[in-house]
């Protein structure tokens, strides 16, 4: 079998096991879409707060897919001794992660196109005015979360307090970078820090892609900060990887 | 057998800073053999097989798996090979039959799913999730993944800590099998009874280096080597002789002689236990 059609196999396998196992689907789909109605539901009359919240979780889905599913499952995938049975066989590296990232980067796509269509068909907030934007800021996203999900798996010591890593980083992260509320409220101490981290910037993105419409070129400082977060985020994944424990 | 060993392993040496783990080790497995790799803990066992595997690079020496160097991770290599690891899961929302069928996709000449199985004894579970099985069940898995590709050589790394003696039994018919389809087997156990009866020749590896090598049957230990024993007066009596005829001649003859008989008599051949303890007991007296 060729490396192409093993990743297909692998992404396959992957989608199988994501379904299976419910607190990864509860997670990065359920908690998401659950929190959208939740909040939306108070502000349903409120469009300005629709129109932030809409990005914001949004951006919340894709840093649940992908850093927080990165950091887990190859944290579980180590300590299982999965990742070294799977390197003395034939399957290609390559092809492997191919298929184990895909998944990742398929959960990010499907869960942004749900918030999407959530919010135009619930709750009338517009169509996104640049699709290209969205797309632009999701692979971004992606990229860069996936990434740096991966370099924190290689800092958790066991499967055990995974949960603990991951949360003490995300749970902030979406306090702060106007998920449910409008960044602009924080204190300055506050606002500053996420301004630093990446989740604000592909919020940020989302929100002119949804609804600013002001196109890429007014998210160019977004897009830097992401992408030296994703540069940090490669280089830490790939220099610190290991096969097993 | 053919003319190219399966494995030849010649002054392999691997160092992890200052600790050098394996000092010099050499050996040659044939095709179609079933190899037992045996020593102590923190003897270099699981260091040589790992690099075989070509999981660990080594420090300096020579190392060839079926003509290749595992170092260069050749994937005509892995095709060929199987590994039973030490304590590796797989996926554990993944059925029998879904996890042997994947692993399947990877080799070019797979035997059917089904087949591999069944080889292992696991048909009645293929629906089972891996995650469900019990840890004997699992370790029959985890052998089902490695010939699943019909590799023509399998490392088996202690494949049968932690079974209970019914399932040990079948994992020995497993390697039995092995054996007869001409597949090359390299084992390390602690269990030498299982080494004895299973393995073709048995390397014994104490501080990094092979301090025996042979059939299980033909390595004998210095000293003694028979053991002769009988009860007298209620209290057993052993003897230890390198030739057990003369002896048994004398014992038996004196006791026909008064008229008794060698009550409980019992002549045991030196077993490869024997010969690993004094090989190894001074390994074991450092702990």
């Amino acid at each position: 079998m060729s490396g192409v059609a093993l990743a297909w196999q692998q992404f396959r396998i992957e989608r199988k096991l994501f379904w299976r196992n419910p607190s990864a689907a509860f997670f990065s789909f359920i908690l998401p879409l659950t929190l959208l109605l939740l909040v939306a539901s108070v502000f349903a009359d409120d469009g300005d707060e629709l129109d932030v919240l809409i990005p914001g979780v949004a951006g919340m889905s894709i840093m649940a897919t992908t850093f927080n599913a990165m950091a887990y499952n190859l944290t579980f995938l180590r300590e299982q001794g999965i990742l070294k049975r799977m390197r003395g066989t034939p399957m290609p590296t390559v092809s492997y992660f191919a298929g184990f990232l895909g998944n990742s980067v398929a959960n990010a796509f499907v869960q942004v196109g749900l918030v999407i269509v959530v919010g135009h068909v619930v709750y009338d907030v517009s169509w996104p005015k640049d699709w290209f934007e969205l797309v632009v800021f999701t692979v971004v996203g992606v990229v860069t979360f996936g990434a740096l999900g991966i370099a924190l798996s290689h800092a958790i010591p066991n499967f055990d307090s995974a949960s603990a890593y991951v949360n003490a980083l995300f749970l902030p992260a979406i306090m702060i970078s106007g998920v449910f509320y409008s960044s602009d409220a924080l204190p300055a101490g506050l606002a500053a820090i996420a301004e630093i981290l990446p989740l604000k910037h592909v919020i940020d993105g989302y929100s002119d892609a949804i609804v600013g419409g002001q196109g890429l070129g007014s998210e160019l400082g977004a897009l830097a900060v992401l992408a030296a977060w994703g540069a940090l985020g490669i280089t830490l994944a790939v220099r610190g990887f290991r096969w097993q424990d | 057998m053919s003319a190219a060993p399966a494995i030849e392993v010649s002054d392999l040496r691997k160092s992890y800073g200052d600790l050098e783990a394996v000092r010099g080790l050499s050996f040659e497995v044939g095709r179609g053999e079933v190899f037992g790799l045996l020593g102590p803990n923190g003897a270099g066992k699981t260091t040589t097989v790992e690099i075989l595997e070509g999981y660990r690079r080594r420090s300096s020496g020579e190392v060839r798996v079926l003509g290749h160097d595992p170092e260069r991770r050749e994937r005509d290599l892995r095709q060929r090979v199987g590994i039973v690891l030490q304590s590796c899961g797989f996926y554990p929302r993944l059925t029998v039959r879904e996890a042997v069928g994947h692993m399947a996709k990877a080799y070019p000449h797979p035997l059917a799913t089904e087949e591999a199985i069944d080889l292992v004894g696991l048909g009645e579970k293929s629906d089972v999730r891996a995650g469900k099985l019990s840890g004997g069940q699992q370790r029959r898995l985890d052998l089902a993944l490695a010939l699943v590709g019909d590799p023509e050589l399998i490392f088996l790394d202690e494949p049968t800590t932690g079974f209970d003696p019914a399932a040990r039994r079948e994992a020995w018919e497993v390697v039995r099998r092995l054996r007869e389809l001409d597949k090359t087997v390299l084992l390390t156990t602690h269990y030498l009874d299982e080494a004895q009866i299973l393995a073709d020749r048995v390397a014994i590896i104490k501080d990094g280096v092979v301090v025996a090598e042979g059939p299980p049957s033909d390595l004998t230990p210095e000293a003694g080597g028979y053991r002769v024993s009988y009860l007298s007066g209620g209290r057993r009596v052993e003897h230890q002789t390198e030739d057990p005829t003369d002896l048994l001649h004398r014992l038996t003859g004196d006791a026909l002689g008064r008229g008794e008989r060698l009550e409980g008599l019992e002549v045991a051949r030196p077993t490869l236990e024997d010969v690993y303890l004094e090989l190894t007991a001074e390994a074991e007296a450092e702990l």
